[in-house]
């Protein structure tokens, strides 16, 4: 102890006169730092509701609400997150996990209110005094708690695929199939987007755990066709994924196809159970393809003896005859087929109704005839030339090369069409031509322009690698021939392919004519039904829609022992027809075994 | 543990051990202090037994504070648990930040990013010498010295204003998660820190000047409160306590984590091991933060990743394991204990906040033949806060 100690304390007299440190209004001369994390914002335009907010917080301080003015609509639930500040600990997880970046928190800070429920309200719609704030916490690019990035698939390069119908994509691995499974944030938008709505995130964490048995068992709730849709899905399920607005969708197609790779057919035939009691009831359906047959394993699952018959040698449908071999092998096709069949249904290929059986000896055989005709008819551009016996339909020529039959591989070919199946024809034609002369040249003329392909972009991309020379907003006005023989297409440049009401009237630069030599056209605008089968008498009693039998919401068309299904009456795609299929099974088992309605 | 506390003028001791103490006799009396007490640090309560103004015996009482967090995240994702683990400790919450990211980070097997790793010690030592703000105001406080609280308290302001631009909040950050840090560091932040560490520069000439050149403090604590070198094993005594008895105990020295090894310090000691010299040593170990914050800026790199690749954290589960993780906070040891089954949740996580030991067992055994009035002036001296003792 000295004398410094008795008189040091006193030099804290010093700031005596200093001025306050303290800030006189902080309510108004202090914002919140840029990177405060303050009340939520949240931009409702971009928010898409898939609730991965709610999912994080573990507050339980936000709940996923419907909000007046915002519709339910595809890739948005129509619900906005409503934030109770009672329990929110201002941890910024859930705007760290939003999908779309929409949900960030503003610099302010105080907010004075007598109504304690004030506290709780909706970012974004109910209108606060920070919703504009430039400042606050937005979560910085670089960080994710979510992947972005989707796991690759690895598949051939174009030129080995070219030469060969050798599928092209290689499927995930098992790692690949965790990794890309694990990014899914199970929101679970994509469920109703699919038309058959698949338990998409259930089976997701089916892969996620290994877990393939589980795995095969959700797919077989709701889809029969898991195998062919797991490599030809149209998967609108990924154009509706929350994953989409800030890095790649979740690949649900590669991943219900992974499933199905994991297992095998005894395990997916045990899985669906085997046959069923019988109850008596006799079901027959026209056509073997993905909504008859789905049709058929739902009744047969009921009981229900189910005869399916089809006219081509092998059962699938379009899948088969008009899918090529690359990209949907037929092996996968035999396999979905042979579980369905596991079921009980009979299927008789082989048997076209209308020649080999009349559809009256169907009717009185059974207790309700299904129709499944697919659209198996390539529409005509009715060009002039276009009678000529080498402008071909692509559907005719799929088939054909599906059955392994030569129609003559032409040295060039012109394709008109920008669709799917115009890809299809062009590919499979590349692959021929391949094979015989070593080179390819097809062409490839489509009304729309690049922007708008109704062909999947990866189908394009691919064709482009392939060689096939496409050619957008290009309207086929003649086949050219000389000597009797097709020479190629002459074109004009597509001005608009709509007019102002918005109906299909292709306008033409006729200053911008080209010539596309091929010897052979092959047209893929469009496909239509063969209802020949219905017979005259029938196809009058019948009630229409603009050329498409008219159905109710079941599918059951105006006679009352005939449903319809599929493409004929609901396009376009395999699992549009397997949602169909679940529809009108339901349809028909509802009316089999209901007592008021007999034959 | 068996002691043997001076009884030589206090109650004799019964056959079976018990103190004799006869309240009916009106030379003892039952005097409690807290759980609302402003000579309590937190909310607990010391159940004091006196004879006169001196104490003969210290019974504390937790759990008023208990939230039950270790179980909590037991219901948790490991990412829910990382805006939890902050509220265990509200004036230092970095180390379970830290400590639970790096055991998370360690069993999943994920490595954080090196420019994480030097935000992360710098947001360790920041927190640090908040909390030795936090505590020579406490500790001046319970002396009745009003000003020093005064002055650490603006200072810890500036620095919780740095925490706010670096990591969007004052007290409670959640910014070191599993996998790195948030962000980087904001533009100007170290022009602004160097402004504010120079404020606790003066502020730390001034509190050196009013509280430990000063004859009243001095007499209040030295000599006052003497932890024996023996007991630190004995109690697990870590931290500023067990430097002032002389031990260079520091995690930060004696299993580096983080970028320490990169940085230059040397563990603060005292030798007396009384009130004073805890106070002198957490009040020199403030420089040694100011030192290291200076260095950590100044070394740091400003490009690079701050997280990891990291999985879903939505769905996040980590292979079976366990692990322990300690890091040197302002008051010692601070140390997660975790362990996982291979499920998204923590089977089971233990946090060894150095309060447990410091303010119950140790404390009770300290506080005989205190007087009263000492009391409030150890008790901040151990430098405890109850929430960590209740996790």
């Amino acid at each position: 102890m000295s004398i410094r100690d008795v008189l040091s304390p006193f030099t804290g007299w010093k700031y005596l006169f200093s001025d306050p440190v303290t800030i006189r209004d902080p309510l108004n001369d202090r914002p919140g730092a840029p990177r405060y994390r303050g009340f939520h914002q949240n931009d409702a335009e971009k928010c898409i509701g898939c609730g991965t907010c709610e999912t994080i917080c573990q507050n339980g301080a936000i709940d996923m609400v419907p909000v007046e003015g915002i519709e339910t609509k595809q890739g948005d639930s129509g619900l906005r997150p409503r934030i109770d500040y009672g329990r929110c600990c201002w941890c910024a997880l859930c705007v760290d996990v939003c999908m779309t970046k929409s949900l960030t928190m503003s610099n302010a800070y105080t907010w004075v209110e007598t109504d304690p429920d004030a506290f709780r309200f909706i970012p974004g719609v109910d209108k606060k005094d920070w919703d504009n704030a430039e400042l606050g916490y937005r979560r910085p690019d670089a960080h994710r708690i979510t992947p972005a990035v989707r796991a690759h698939m690895g598949e051939m390069e174009p030129e080995e695929r070219i030469t060969s119908f050798a599928e092209i994509i290689d499927g995930y691995s098992v790692e690949q199939a965790i990794l890309e499974a694990d990014r899914c944030v199970s929101c679970g938008l994509c469920v109703a987007t699919c038309p058959t709505h698949m338990a998409i995130p259930e089976y997701i964490a089916a892969v996620r755990d290994g877990d393939y048995a589980r795995g095969v068992e959700l797919l077989y709730d709701s889809n029969p066709f898991s195998g062919i849709c797991g490599r030809v899905c149209t998967h609108k399920c990924e154009t509706t994924c929350a994953a989409r607005h800030e890095g790649d969708p979740i690949a649900i197609r590669w991943l219900k196809r992974h499933i199905m790779d994991q297992v095998t057919q005894e395990q997916c035939i045990e899985v669906v159970g085997g046959v069923r009691p019988a109850t008596g009831k006799k079901v027959a359906i026209v056509g073997a393809g993905p909504a008859g047959l789905t049709a058929a394993f739902d009744l047969a699952k009921e009981g229900h003896a189910v005869t399916v018959y089809e006219a081509l040698d092998k059962p699938g449908g379009m899948t088969r005859w008009g899918i090529p071999e690359y990209r949907l092998p037929y092996d996968v096709i035999d396999r979905d087929v042979d579980v369905i069949r596991s079921v009980g249904v009979d299927i008789r290929c082989n048997v076209r109704i209308g020649q080999d059986i009349m559809l009256d000896e169907l009717h009185s055989a059974n207790d309700a005839v299904l129709l499944g005709l697919g659209l198996q008819l390539g529409r005509a551009t009715r060009i002039p030339g276009s009678d000529h016996a080498d402008v071909r339909k692509a559907v005719d020529l799929l088939r054909l090369a599906t059955a392994g039959e030569d129609f003559g591989t032409p040295r060039a070919a012109v394709v008109i069409g920008g669709g799917n199946v115009a890809m299809d024809i062009a590919r499979t034609l590349a692959r021929l031509q391949k094979a015989a002369y070593g080179e390819v040249q097809v062409t490839l003329t489509a009304l729309e322009d690049r922007a708008h392909f109704l062909a999947d972009p990866d189908e394009i991309k691919e064709a482009d690698e392939e060689g096939i020379r496409i050619l957008d907003a290009r309207g086929p006005q003649q086949v050219v021939t000389e000597n009797g023989k097709v020479t190629g297409l002459k074109t004009w440049r597509v001005k608009a392919i709509f007019d102002e009401q918005g109906r299909f009237a292709p306008s033409y630069d006729e200053g911008d004519e080209q010539f596309h030599p091929g010897s052979m056209v092959v047209e893929a605008i469009g496909q239509m039904t063969d209802a020949s089968l219905l017979g005259e008498a029938l196809t009058e009693e019948l009630s229409w829609n603009r050329g498409r039998l008219q159905i109710d919401a079941g599918g059951r068309t105006s006679a009352a022992w005939l449903w319809a299904t599929g493409d004929m009456v609901r396009g376009p795609d395999v699992v549009t027809a397997v949602a169909d299929g679940h529809r009108v099974a339901a349809s028909i088992h509802a009316t089999l075994t209901s007592k008021e309605i007999t034959k | 543990m068996s002691y043997t506390p001076d009884r030589s003028q206090y109650p004799s001791m019964k056959a079976d051990g018990t103190l004799d103490i006869d309240l009916t006799s009106g030379k003892y009396l039952k005097l409690w202090q807290g759980p609302n007490h402003p000579g309590i640090t937190g909310n607990m309560s010391v159940e004091l037994t006196v004879c006169g103004d001196e104490v003969v015996e210290g019974k504390t009482h937790v759990g008023y504070l208990h939230r039950g967090f270790e179980k909590l995240m037991e219901r948790r994702t490991f990412i829910q648990c990382f805006p939890i683990v902050c509220r265990i400790c509200v004036p230092e919450p970095d180390f379970n930040e830290y400590c639970y990211a790096a055991a998370v980070e360690e069993l999943a097997g994920v490595k954080s990013p090196v420019r994480s790793d030097w935000i992360r010690t710098l947001i360790l030592e920041m927190g640090r010498i908040n909390s030795y703000m936090m505590y020579m105001g406490g500790q001046a406080g319970a002396l009745g010295l009003g000003i020093v609280g005064q002055w650490a308290t603006y200072a810890r302001d500036l620095m919780l204003d740095r925490f706010e631009e670096l990591t969007g909040a004052r007290i409670y950050h959640m910014f070191i998660l599993p996998g790195g840090v948030r962000d980087g560091l904001p533009e100007g932040f170290d022009q602004r820190m160097e402004e504010t560490l120079r404020v606790f520069e003066t502020t730390l000439k001034d509190i050196y000047d009013v509280m430990f050149c000063n004859a009243v403090f001095k007499t209040r604590t030295v000599g006052v409160g003497v932890i024996d070198p023996a007991w630190l094993e004995q109690y697990g005594v870590t931290g500023p306590n067990a430097r002032a008895a002389g031990v260079a105990k520091d995690v930060r020295k004696d299993a580096p984590y983080l970028v320490y090894p990169e940085l230059d310090f040397e563990p603060v000691i005292g030798q007396d091991s009384d009130i004073y010299t805890r106070a002198d040593v957490r009040r020199r170990d403030a420089w040694v933060c100011i030192d290291l914050i200076r260095q950590t800026l100044a070394k740091m790199p400003r490009t690079g990743p701050l997280m990891c690749e990291m999985p879903n954290m939505l769905h996040w589960k980590i292979p079976r394991g366990e692990t322990y993780i300690r890091g040197e906070c302002s008051r010692g040891e601070y140390g997660y204990y975790l362990v996982t089954d291979g499920s998204g949740y923590p089977r089971r996580v233990n946090v060894r906040g150095p309060s447990y030991t410091h303010a119950m067992s140790l404390l009770e055994r300290m506080i005989v033949n205190l007087n009263i009035s000492d009391v409030a002036s150890l008790m901040v001296s151990l430098h405890t806060y109850p929430p960590e003792i209740e996790r």
